[in-house]
C-alpha cells in the first residue's frame, strides 16, 4: 500500500491547525451527543455504536488527500443512520467546517440525518439499508479494472445483514476475489424494532461470509488497538474480500442508552444530556 | 433490436475504455461476442439485479461507463430502488438495457411481461428513457445517448428484422420522427409497434381516413415541444404502446394535451388490464391486448366516424 497519498493535514491547511485534531473516540463521542441534543434528533445508539470504528477509519486508516483527489480511498457509510459519527469524524480531521456541523438537521442543511453525497468527502448518499456493499464492490472492481491502488470500505450494520441484497453483493465481492475491499459490520445486536437475536438470528455471520469466499475476523468494535491490527493485517490479503465483524454495544458510552432500543429513535432531554455529557467525561 | 445494439457496442467499447459490460445472467447468444472481446470489462454477476445496479453505481461513481443488461422487467422493476437511490440520485452514467417490451416474452407468461417499465423510469426526473421503435433507430439512440452525463434507460426489442419504414433510423433527443403524414387523426407510437400503427393507418387510406404517424423514441427528457406543436394540428390524437395505459406515451401526451390546454381528443391504445393466466405468441398476446394492426385500424376508424361501424 502507497502512503503517498496521505497528507498531514495540520501542514497543508494551516489554517485550520487549531480545530484539526486526531479524530479520538471521545471526542466523536462528544460531539454525537452535542449535536444530537442541540438539534433535538434521534439515532444516538446507532452513531455512538461506531465511534471507535470510525476513530480508526478516519484516524490511521483511510488515504483521502482530497475530496475529488481519484485514487482517494472510498468508505461507504452503508448503515447511513450513523450519520453523525461521520460529520464528527469529517470535522475532527479538518474535513467539515464548523459552521456546517452546527448545521446538522437544520433546513437546508447538507447535514441530514443520512449522509448525502452533496457533501465533500461524502461519496455515496446512504439511508436505504442492503445497497452500500454493492456500491463498494463497484468501487472496487473499477479500482481493479483502472489499476488504482485506492481501497474500498465499507460500515454495515448487523441488522442490515437481514437485507438479500446485502447478500448479492456479498457473493459478487467473494466470486471475483475482490481484495482491495474491507467491509466492517457493527454487530450491536440491535435493530429499529428488537433485538437483532429474537428478530432474525445471526449468530453464524461468521460463517456465512466465510462461505461466500470472505476473509473473516472478529474484533471488540471499542478497541481501535484491536481492530487497527486486524485491519493492517487485511491490507496483506491479496485473493479475497475482508469483513471485520466488530462487536459493539448500542449506544456505548452512555450507560442508560446502552443496549436499550428505545435509543435507536428517540432524541435527549436536558436531564439525559447532562448526565451522557458527564459519563462521557468521566471515561478516560 | 439487441445485436444492433451488441454491434454498437463493441465498436463504442475499442474506443472508450471506461465502458463496461454487466448482465445479470441474461443475453446468452447475444453478449458472447462483447464477452470473447472484451473479457476483462465483461461480467455476468448471476441473477441479481439489485447488485447489477448497485455494482454500476460504484463503477460509475470511480469513472466507469457500464452497461446493465437483462430483462425489461427485471432491470427495472426488481431494481427500481436502487436506480432510484444510486445513479439517479448520484448523477451517474449508468446505462440499463431492458430488452423485451411488451409481449415479446409472450409465452414466458406475466412475470416476463414488460408492461410498467417506462413508466418507472420516466417518473423519475433527469431518467433520460429511449424506446427505439426498430434497430436501426436502435442504433442511432446508442450513438446519441452512450456519452450522457446520467443514466439512460433503453427499451430495447428482441426482433432484430422489423423496420419502420420512412424512419430510416432517425433518433433526435426531445423530438418527433413523423413517418406518414394525413390530416384526420395523429398516431403516436412507442417502440416496435409503430410498425402496426403504420400500418394500421395504411390500411385507414381505403376508408378515406388519412392518419398520420409518429414515431416517440425519446419518452424522457419529453418532447414537449415537437408534441405541442403536433397535437395542435389534430382533432384526434391516438397514443400506441406495448405498455399498461398509464404511465408510457399515453400518459405522457395527455399530459401535454392538459398543461397546455389543447383540444385534441386522445384515445390510449395500449394494454389495460391484467393478462392473467393468458400467454402465446407476442402477435397472439397483442391481439388478446387490442394491439394488433386491425384492432388499432378499427379503433382509429370508429373514433373518426363516431356514427359509423366500429367494425370498419
Amino acid at each position: 500500500m502507497v502512503n503517498f497519498y496521505r497528507i498531514d493535514l495540520q501542514e497543508s491547511a494551516p489554517e485550520k491547525k487549531k480545530r484539526v485534531m486526531k479524530p479520538d473516540s471521545k471526542a466523536i463521542r462528544r460531539i454525537i451527543l452535542e449535536q444530537s441534543y442541540r438539534a433535538g434528533v434521534g439515532h444516538i445508539g446507532s452513531a455512538l455504536s461506531v465511534a471507535d470504528i470510525l476513530a480508526l477509519l478516519y484516524g490511521r486508516i483511510l488515504e483521502i488527500p482530497g475530496a475529488e483527489a481519484p485514487h482517494r480511498d472510498r468508505f461507504v457509510l452503508s448503515k447511513g443512520h450513523a450519520a453523525l459519527a461521520l460529520y464528527a469524524a469529517l470535522y475532527l480531521t479538518g474535513r467539515l467546517d464548523e459552521t456546517a456541523l452546527h448545521s446538522y438537521c437544520a433546513d437546508d442543511s447538507l447535514l441530514g440525518v443520512h449522509p448525502e453525497h452533496q457533501l465533500p468527502f461524502v461519496d455515496f448518499s446512504t439511508g436505504s439499508l442492503g445497497l452500500g456493499l454493492a456500491y463498494a464492490a463497484g468501487s472496487a472492481l473499477a479500482a481493479r479494472l483502472q489499476g488504482s491502488p485506492r481501497r474500498v470500505y465499507a460500515l454495515l450494520s448487523d441488522a442490515e445483514c437481514n437485507e438479500g441484497s446485502l447478500w448479492e453483493a456479498v457473493l459478487f465481492a467473494g466470486h471475483h476475489r475482490l481484495c482491495g475491499l474491507t467491509a466492517i459490520v457493527d454487530n450491536n445486536g440491535q435493530q429499529a424494532f428488537g433485538y437483532t437475536r429474537n428478530v432474525l438470528c445471526q449468530e453464524s455471520l461468521r460463517d456465512r461470509w466465510q462461505s461466500m469466499g470472505w476473509r473473516v475476523a472478529e474484533a471488540d468494535g471499542h478497541d481501535v488497538n484491536q481492530m487497527n491490527r486486524e485491519m493492517l493485517s487485511f491490507r496483506e490479503e491479496r485473493s479475497r474480500p475482508q469483513v471485520l465483524l466488530a462487536r459493539t454495544v448500542f449506544g456505548k458510552g452512555v450507560s442508560y442508552m446502552e443496549n436499550e432500543i428505545h435509543w435507536h429513535y428517540w432524541p435527549m432531554n436536558q436531564d439525559q444530556y447532562q448526565q451522557a455529557i458527564f459519563e462521557l467525561e468521566r471515561t478516560p | 433490436m439487441r445485436r444492433e445494439v451488441l454491434q454498437e457496442l463493441l465498436r463504442l467499447a475499442e474506443e472508450e475504455e471506461r465502458l463496461v459490460l454487466l448482465t445479470a445472467d441474461l443475453g446468452y447468444t447475444v453478449l458472447e461476442p462483447f464477452a470473447e472481446r472484451f473479457p476483462a470489462r465483461f461480467f455476468n454477476v448471476g441473477v441479481a439485479e439489485q447488485n447489477m445496479i448497485g455494482l454500476a453505481t460504484g463503477l460509475a461513481e470511480s469513472g466507469m461507463i457500464p452497461f446493465c443488461y437483462s430483462m425489461s422487467t427485471f432491470a427495472t422493476l426488481r431494481p427500481f430502488e436502487v436506480i432510484r437511490n444510486g445513479p439517479l440520485y448520484h448523477q451517474l452514467p449508468v446505462r440499463i438495457l431492458g430488452v423485451g417490451g411488451g409481449f415479446e416474452y409472450g409465452s414466458a407468461g406475466w412475470t416476463h411481461f414488460g408492461l410498467e417499465d417506462v413508466a418507472l423510469m420516466r417518473v423519475l426526473p433527469e431518467m433520460t428513457v429511449v424506446v427505439p421503435a426498430d434497430s436501426c433507430q436502435a442504433r442511432q439512440a446508442l450513438r446519441a445517448t452512450w456519452n450522457l452525463p446520467g443514466p439512460v434507460y433503453y427499451r430495447l426489442g428482441k426482433n432484430e428484422q422489423q423496420t419502420v419504414p420512412g424512419l430510416n433510423g432517425r433518433f433526435r433527443l426531445q423530438q418527433i420522427e413523423t413517418v406518414r403524414t394525413g390530416e384526420d387523426a395523429l398516431v403516436l407510437a412507442m417502440g416496435p409497434p409503430a410498425i402496426s400503427a403504420l400500418n394500421a393507418a395504411e390500411s385507414l387510406e381505403k376508408e378515406g381516413v388519412h392518419a398520420a404517424v409518429g414515431i416517440v423514441s425519446c419518452l424522457s427528457p419529453a418532447p414537449t415541444e415537437a408534441l405541442m406543436q403536433d397535437l395542435a394540428l389534430y382533432p384526434l390524437v391516438f397514443t400506441v404502446e406495448a405498455h399498461f395505459v398509464s404511465g408510457g406515451l399515453g400518459s405522457l401526451v395527455a399530459e401535454t394535451i392538459a398543461e397546455h390546454s389543447l383540444t385534441c381528443c386522445l384515445q390510449r391504445i395500449g394494454v389495460s388490464f391484467i393478462p392473467r393466466g393468458r400467454t402465446g405468441s407476442e402477435a397472439h398476446m397483442n391481439h388478446v391486448a387490442g394491439l394488433s394492426e386491425e384492432a388499432i385500424a378499427r379503433r382509429i376508424l370508429s373514433a373518426c366516424r363516431p356514427g359509423g361501424s366500429a367494425n370498419g
